[in-house]
């Protein structure tokens, strides 16, 4: 008994999280960090006057509008998914890619808008910030966007339903994650700018 | 289903892992291999030439420090122009120097070549795991970082010299190309090779936070981890945390150099003439740069403070006094570290009430910290020590941890540091409690696991010669630095000689140099000792220090997969040395409480009826169970 008792099978896994959808979140902190870094040093230079007062480019609001919109199609998607309706998983899937295009077309949009109110990346921080903030999220939207378009492909192989989520979780909480990060920004700017 | 097979990955493949014969060649084995414990060697390796050149550095410019008129013609081979007709160092060089030392050893060396290494061998080892969560990644975050290596060691030979503003790379020196040679391509050179690191970093950071959660086998909870794993895991959430902040600071910078933003820069007149740039702020980089760098000594001393806890249980043949405490006290430095940053800008013009506020905050590391030497002491008391060099290295890095913490205690308190700051003082206390300290961690590693690694024995008497020289030479090198620190010198400097003050210390400079060359020269010991005994040391048994922990009990060579048949489950912590009743001084981790009933203690006994009841279970469950990770 002693003998056989030495070694059992496996290893146990105490956490019930995937390694790789763990290895996601973990990501994600440090994608956070990036941001908190860039949103204080924001704040603690505003303090320290001669700071460039401009108002936001009102396509932000329709930008912000849309990553929701997103968010919600990205919830269809992902409850499509687990009831295996596949079908409404590739409509949904392929209005959330539509509307991130969107998001990051809208971005540009308010860039020119942005460059219209004298507002450019070289000169005060104050404007520097904004491009840095916009920019440096639209860089990680693409991957979302990238991502999503990996996912869509293989909903088309099939590749996706209720017994094989890993993928479509790990997307859906990426592209959340990006949502809400946007919209934090959003708000931060809207106080802040 | 790439995907589901990393989970699975841990439980169904490895029965017949050993069985089928690798189709490894040369590239997939030695160059990209997902194989942790040999990414772990070629961080190991990578870090030894590192090392190696940032000492190399070092010496050269403690030759100018230690013999300011001296004729360094003779480095004119290796040097070329930055040896002046006259046989004198460049000036631009000297800080150029200084700059790639800091770099690479901070960097490079002990955090690459000290956490890059025994994170990655020790932890899917010792939490007894088949390898990484991602092996791909753990290669990716090699490669990152060798190609960081590369592109840091081509800004060497670059005509305009490599980075010279300091290893903390202040703007504005370092933001305006027209400030010294060494802001142009090789501070652009440097950015980039640090945004490599840096994603390395993450990838690997990631890579060991997830394991660590993850992949532990049966048995190993949190609380019977060797404070090995323990370290590397507070390490990795530490990097994770602080690496993006510099990669922020540094995305700002690159901003300002090239694109010609104004976030660090304002008012600036070069040659009389005013720049562009309007608004930015300095002192907003150092904020940032801090945040990340006061982390990152932690990030370089929490790996070495973890070894050290397991070489010194080991050899002293008792367990660790203080398991708990020292998982409390390395969580404290885990979380203080990350709100005591601006104890490095006390100079920087900030309020001074926020200065004690940071110094307050500071002096309180100093709680944990002495809670881990205290640990340490108590652990070697009246314990059976057997002086391996491997245990010499980790006794020297609790007497460095002493004597350079000591002085941390002065230069936290913001009226000291005004005077002491930036001078050899400063460079005294690091190097030794986190320069030398961590150094000490990392070759007691080497010496403690080179027999797992490499399936023979290091020699022994050229390890402890290794020791001593290195021991009684970094204090050789260090101590004096805290007179000429005190006396007011500055660091960064490439000469004293202008300066009345400054004319008592030059046999002492003298003296630190001489100490230097010879501590590096000591290092060649080590290096014979190393190679020589990859290949002709004596083969080494498979548990050669009678060690508990999950490591020793896989083969001598550990193939891939690491345990032939199943992997291990744990009863027991890692620290049953000397257990009262017990018939060998060790009892490793995999055996039951209940083949020990002659040394378990009363609440152990309890246990004892749990585990069988667990094991019946088991008996029956464990297909079941199997088939439920499959899906």
């Amino acid at each position: 008994m002693e003998e056989k008792l030495a070694y059992t099978e496996g290893a146990e896994q105490p956490i019930a999280m995937h390694p790789k959808k763990f290895a996601l979140w973990l990501f994600i902190v440090s994608v956070v960090m990036i941001f908190a870094a860039l949103t204080s040093a924001f704040i603690v230079r505003q303090g320290e006057g001669n700071w460039l007062d401009y108002s936001l480019p009102e396509v932000l609001w329709f930008t912000s509008a849309v990553i929701l919109l997103s968010s919600a199609s990205m919830h269809w998607a992902y409850v499509s998914a687990k009831n295996d309706q596949i079908s409404n998983l590739k409509v949904a899937l392929t209005i959330t890619t539509i509307l991130g295009l969107t998001f990051l077309v809208g971005q540009w949009y308010s860039w020119e808008a942005l460059v219209e109110r004298d507002v450019y990346f070289v000169g005060n921080p104050a404007g520097s910030f904004m491009y840095v903030l916009t920019g440096l999220h639209a860089a990680h939207l693409i991957s979302g966007v990238i991502f999503l378009i990996i996912v869509l492909i293989s909903s088309y192989r099939y590749k996706i339903h209720s017994q094989s989520m890993n993928t479509m979780e790990m997307c859906a909480t990426y592209w959340h994650f990006l949502g809400g990060l946007w919209i934090y920004l959003f708000v931060f700017l809207l106080l802040n700018h | 289903m790439a995907v589901a097979n990393i989970s699975t990955h841990g439980t169904t493949e490895h029965d017949h892992h050993d069985d089928h014969a690798h189709s490894d060649n040369f590239i997939t084995k030695y160059v990209f291999s997902t194989d942790h414990k040999m990414i772990g060697k070629q961080f190991l390796v990578t870090g030894i030439v590192w090392a190696l050149i940032g000492g190399f550095l070092s010496i050269l410019f403690r030759l100018q420090l230690g013999f300011p008129d001296m004729d360094m013609t003779f480095l004119k081979p290796i040097l070329g122009g930055w040896i002046d007709e006259s046989g004198a160092l460049d000036t631009n060089f000297y800080l150029a120097l200084v700059t790639m030392h800091g770099t690479i050893m901070v960097f490079f060396v002990l955090t690459a070549g000290l956490s890059g290494t025994f994170s990655n061998y020790l932890i899917p080892l010792q939490i007894g795991a088949r390898d990484m969560a991602s092996g791909f990644m753990n290669m990716l975050s090699y490669w990152f970082f060798f190609v960081a290596g590369v592109i840091m060691f081509i800004s060497l030979f670059i005509s305009t010299g490599p980075a010279g503003g300091g290893w903390v790379i202040y703007p504005p020196l370092s933001a305006l190309e027209q400030a010294i040679p060494g802001s142009g391509l090789g501070m652009t050179l440097w950015l980039v090779a640090m945004v490599f690191f840096i994603a390395s970093q993450l990838l690997g950071g990631i890579n060991y936070i997830t394991t660590v959660i993850n992949l532990r086998t049966k048995g190993m909870s949190f609380s019977r981890l060797p404070l090995t794993i323990w370290s590397f895991f507070l390490t990795a959430v530490i990097g994770l945390l602080s690496f993006p902040v510099l990669f922020s600071a540094a995305l700002l910078l690159v901003f300002d150099r090239s694109f010609g933003t104004s976030f660090y820069l304002s008012d600036i007149y070069i040659g009389g003439e005013a720049l562009p740039n309007t608004g930015g702020s300095a002192v907003l980089f150092q904020h940032l740069f801090w945040f990340l760098g006061h982390p990152e000594v932690y990030i370089v001393l929490l790996p070495a403070l973890g070894i050290t806890s397991e070489v010194i249980a080991t050899n002293s043949r008792k367990p660790i006094f203080g398991y708990k405490a020292m998982i409390l006290s390395m969580l404290g430095i885990t979380v203080l570290s990350f709100v005591v940053w601006a104890h490095h800008m006390f100079v920087s013009g900030m309020n001074p009430f926020l200065g004690s506020i940071f110094m307050f905050l500071t002096l309180i590391i100093a709680v944990p910290s002495a809670v881990k030497v205290f640990n340490y002491l108590t652990t070697l008391w009246r314990g059976n020590l057997v002086f391996t060099p491997a245990m010499l290295f980790s006794i020297g890095l609790v007497s460095f941890f002493i004597s350079g913490g000591l002085t941390g205690i002065f230069l936290g308190n913001s009226a000291v540091d005004i005077q002491l700051h930036d001078t050899y003082f400063v460079v005294a206390h690091f190097h030794l409690v986190m320069g030398s300290a961590s150094f000490f961690g990392l070759m007691a590693g080497v010496y403690h696991w080179f027999p797992k690694m490499f399936g023979r024995m290091m020699d022994a008497k050229l390890g402890y010669i290794h020791f001593w020289l290195t021991f009684v030479g970094v204090y050789m090198v260090f101590f004096p630095m805290h007179y000429i620190g005190i006396a007011g010198f500055p660091r960064r400097y490439y000469s004293w000689t202008n300066f009345n003050f400054a004319d008592m210390y030059t046999d002492l400079n003298m003296f630190v140099s001489v100490a230097a060359i010879v501590t590096f020269g000591a290092q060649f010991i080590f290096l014979f000792n190393f190679f020589y005994s990859m290949y002709k040391g004596r083969r080494a048994p498979q548990n050669p220090w009678r060690s508990n922990t999950l490591e020793w009990t896989t083969p001598v060579e550990p193939g891939h997969g690491n345990w032939p048949g199943e992997i291990p489950t744990v009863y027991r912590w890692p620290y049953d040395y000397s257990k009262p009743g017990a018939k060998d001084d060790f009892i490793p981790q995999t055996v039951p409480l209940s083949s020990t009933p002659e040394s378990n203690l009363p609440h152990e006994a309890e246990q004892v009826k749990l585990e069988r009841e667990i094991m019946a279970e088991e008996g029956a469950d464990v297909l079941v169970a199997n088939e439920s990770k499959e899906s």
